[in-house]
């Protein structure tokens, strides 16, 4: 993993501080060469690695970078999904089922599957979640595409029902179908970690909001601190910066002092804003020389 | 341990499931949803005693609380069984259909001496709390006029599956989207004494209203205006949005941040100053236990858990706040019907024949002649 990711909120108008700030980006963003323009100014700063939700307008960068391989010989995509505003919305019009058979790729699976009713079979859930995984992947045909993330909203659900298998299922197929590593975003990191070590899955990546101001870091800072130290993790720090709240300068300068994180994951819309980070990171978080968190390269247990 | 069993498995209610679950003091005994596959895969998945009925859930099991989030129109009867059986009662909003069974669940909630809270999360959201901190102290005056808007891309075409499309199951943008603001409004400045001007309009729907307006009127001449579409796709998700003029300033709000303008005449309040103020929700929101899709959400939840710990209310969306929203939604649809009370032709009121039409005489002319404007779309 590298140590700087993008992100894409600033993409699709979500900002945590202002609706104003969030239109004025969807505005810009509308057009998609303005989103491939800011990629490449992050690509040419050497941050490879772009970190996004399955929306649909993604498919439109996959399109361009597929189009120019060359150009992009290391251009990474770590998939985030589902895009739960769609699926949201969906339940809203349709109800729970209306919406999962809205976005299979075909009714007659669905309607199989749930063929049994009350006696729905373990491989029937498998199998939907698999299909419903497969139907989000779809946009990354032939893409670089080393971590496959579960969306916050998706994993902190489930969390919280203690529907634990859900974590397995996923990580088996993202593993076995896309030779790719699981990724769970959460709002949660200190309740999620003894999960996914209960599940045996060793040394996860995870992605939460690591940020000074113990901003959505719930369990509060303190137990951040110790998962962060005691547990084996791959942790990726989002929302350093606290949507603006926090100084660049001071943001960064913290979050590097914390223990155990692999990879700060950022959203920029302009090449100052791009090119501060890395110097920041670059001055506070110098390469080590044995940095064991390559993805692939996980170390045995 | 408080022991609490969630009726209704929609969006909200496993929401509310996996929030409570995984609160300290809470222990989820029991679900009931009429669909079986559902409760199937949580029995199968987490282990959790499921019910395919309320009232054989309510029988066998023993409860402090349950958590209702059903179709809106089974709420009263759902309430009521609950409170004759002593229980805490949490409801998703709107509470009921009818403001005289909020009324009469009110009075049976306060007479049982039990904890009631209904899911107008919007309370709980740090920037609108900040607003109402402001008003109550005085900050900007005499407030003279709100608006109050919730857009959002809910019905985005003519179709739609669930309850949430039919009238009488307490569907459409009032009950779902409009019922927010309302809410948010009856905390800032109070119960209205009457509404006008109502238009509960279509825009997709065949039976129900996609875009709500209205005005609702309070003492002296003030008034509230109510702008709500959930047919909105430019609206990522639901955006609730206040605005507050008042004689010394003027508040806007909006779930991430909170703008004040204070007049130097203003009272002003304790880290704010005369002139332009922002406070952001990173600012403003209180730390939960537990994240999922919100920190209101969280903090209602445990606002119910910590009221029946204390054995006490705190009055944070009970019944009776609740029921006082209700009536303003009832005043809004009986309004509704009336249609224009002032017509272009100088009869100060449209006789009842001109009501039962589409619309005013001048409407339908503009209309006939194909005016842009007033075209109704295809």
């Amino acid at each position: 993993m590298d140590r700087l990711l993008f992100g894409d909120n600033q993409f699709f108008g979500v900002n945590h501080m202002s609706e104003e700030k969030a239109r004025a980006q969807a505005l810009r963003f509308q057009d998609i060469d303005a989103v491939i323009g800011v990629l490449d100014t992050a690509y040419d700063e050497g941050v490879r690695t772009f970190m996004c939700t399955t929306h649909e307008r993604i498919e439109l960068v996959c399109d361009h970078m597929r189009g120019q391989p060359e150009r992009y010989a290391d251009f990474t995509f770590y998939p985030c999904m589902p895009y739960a505003h769609k699926y949201a919305n969906a339940v809203t019009e349709s109800g729970m089922l209306g919406a999962v058979k809205r976005f299979l790729p075909d009714e007659g699976l669905m309607d199989a599957a749930f063929r049994g009713g009350a006696s729905l079979a373990k491989k029937d859930i498998e199998g939907l979640t698999t299909l419903l995984i497969d139907a989000e992947m779809k946009m990354f045909a032939g893409l670089r595409t080393p971590v496959v993330f579960l969306q916050n909203v998706v994993v902190d659900l489930l969390l919280g029902l203690g529907f634990k298998d859900a974590f397995r299922i996923f990580a088996e197929h993202v593993e076995s179908r896309y030779d790719a590593e699981p990724g769970f975003i959460t709002m949660n990191l200190p309740a999620l970690l003894p999960v996914l070590e209960e599940l045996q899955i060793d040394n996860p990546v995870v992605c939460s909001n690591i940020n000074k101001l113990g901003f959505r870091m719930c369990g509060g800072a303190q137990a951040y601190e110790a998962a962060l130290r005691e547990r084996r993790v791959r942790a990726i720090a989002m929302s350093v910066y606290a949507s603006g709240a926090i100084p660049a300068r001071e943001a960064i300068e913290w979050v590097c002092a914390q223990p155990n994180i692999q990879s700060i994951v950022f959203g920029a819309s302009s090449a100052a804003n791009i090119r501060n980070t890395c110097e920041l990171v670059s001055e506070y978080w110098p390469q080590p020389s044995a940095i064991e968190s390559g993805v692939g390269e996980r170390a045995p247990t | 341990m408080i022991k609490l069993a969630i009726v209704g498995l929609g969006k909200m209610g496993l929401s509310h499931h996996a929030v409570a679950n995984i609160h300290p003091d809470v222990e989820v005994v029991g679900i009931c949803d009429s669909s079986s596959y559902v409760l199937g895969v949580l029995k199968k998945y987490t282990g959790v005693s499921t019910y395919g009925d309320f009232d054989s859930m309510i029988r066998d099991v023993d409860l402090d609380a349950v958590l209702i989030a059903t179709p809106s129109s089974s709420h009263a009867q759902i309430v009521n069984t609950a409170l004759e059986r002593g229980l805490h009662v949490f409801c998703e909003k709107p509470f009921t259909l009818d403001p005289r069974d909020a009324e009469r669940l009110t009075a049976a909630a306060q007479e049982r001496g039990v904890v009631t809270q209904v899911g107008y999360h919007n309370r709980f959201v740090g920037a609108f709390r900040e607003v109402k901190g402001l008003l109550d102290g005085g900050a900007i005056g005499t407030v003279t006029r709100v608006l109050a808007e919730a857009y959002g891309p809910v019905v985005l075409k003519p179709k739609g599956g669930t309850w949430r499309s039919q009238r009488n199951e307490g569907g459409g943008c009032l009950y779902d989207y409009a019922a927010h603001v309302i809410n948010l409004v009856n905390w800032y400045v109070g119960e209205p004494t009457g509404v006008g001007g109502t238009v509960l309009g279509r825009v997709f729907s065949r039976e129900i209203d996609d875009e709500v307006s209205s005005t609702l009127y309070y003492p002296g001449d003030r008034t509230a205006q109510l702008s709500v579409n959930w047919s909105d796709e430019s609206c990522r998700k639901m955006t609730t949005r206040i605005t507050l003029w008042g004689t010394t300033g003027r508040i806007y709000a909006d779930r991430q941040e909170c703008q004040v303008y204070l007049r130097d005449s203003a009272r002003i309040p304790e880290g704010y100053e005369p002139g332009w103020n922002v406070r952001y929700t990173t600012e403003l929101t209180d730390p939960v236990w537990f994240y999922l899709r919100g920190e209101e959400y969280s903090a209602q939840i445990d606002s119910f858990v910590q009221q029946i710990k204390e054995r006490r209310s705190n009055g944070i969306n009970d019944f009776a706040s609740a029921a006082a929203t209700d009536k303003v939604i009832a005043m809004m649809v009986a309004d509704a019907r009336k249609g224009p009370t002032t017509a272009l032709d100088g009869a100060s009121e449209p006789s009842s024949e001109r009501r039962r039409a589409p619309g005013p005489r001048w409407w339908r002319r503009l209309r006939d002649r194909g005016a842009p404007a007033f075209s109704e779309s295809s």
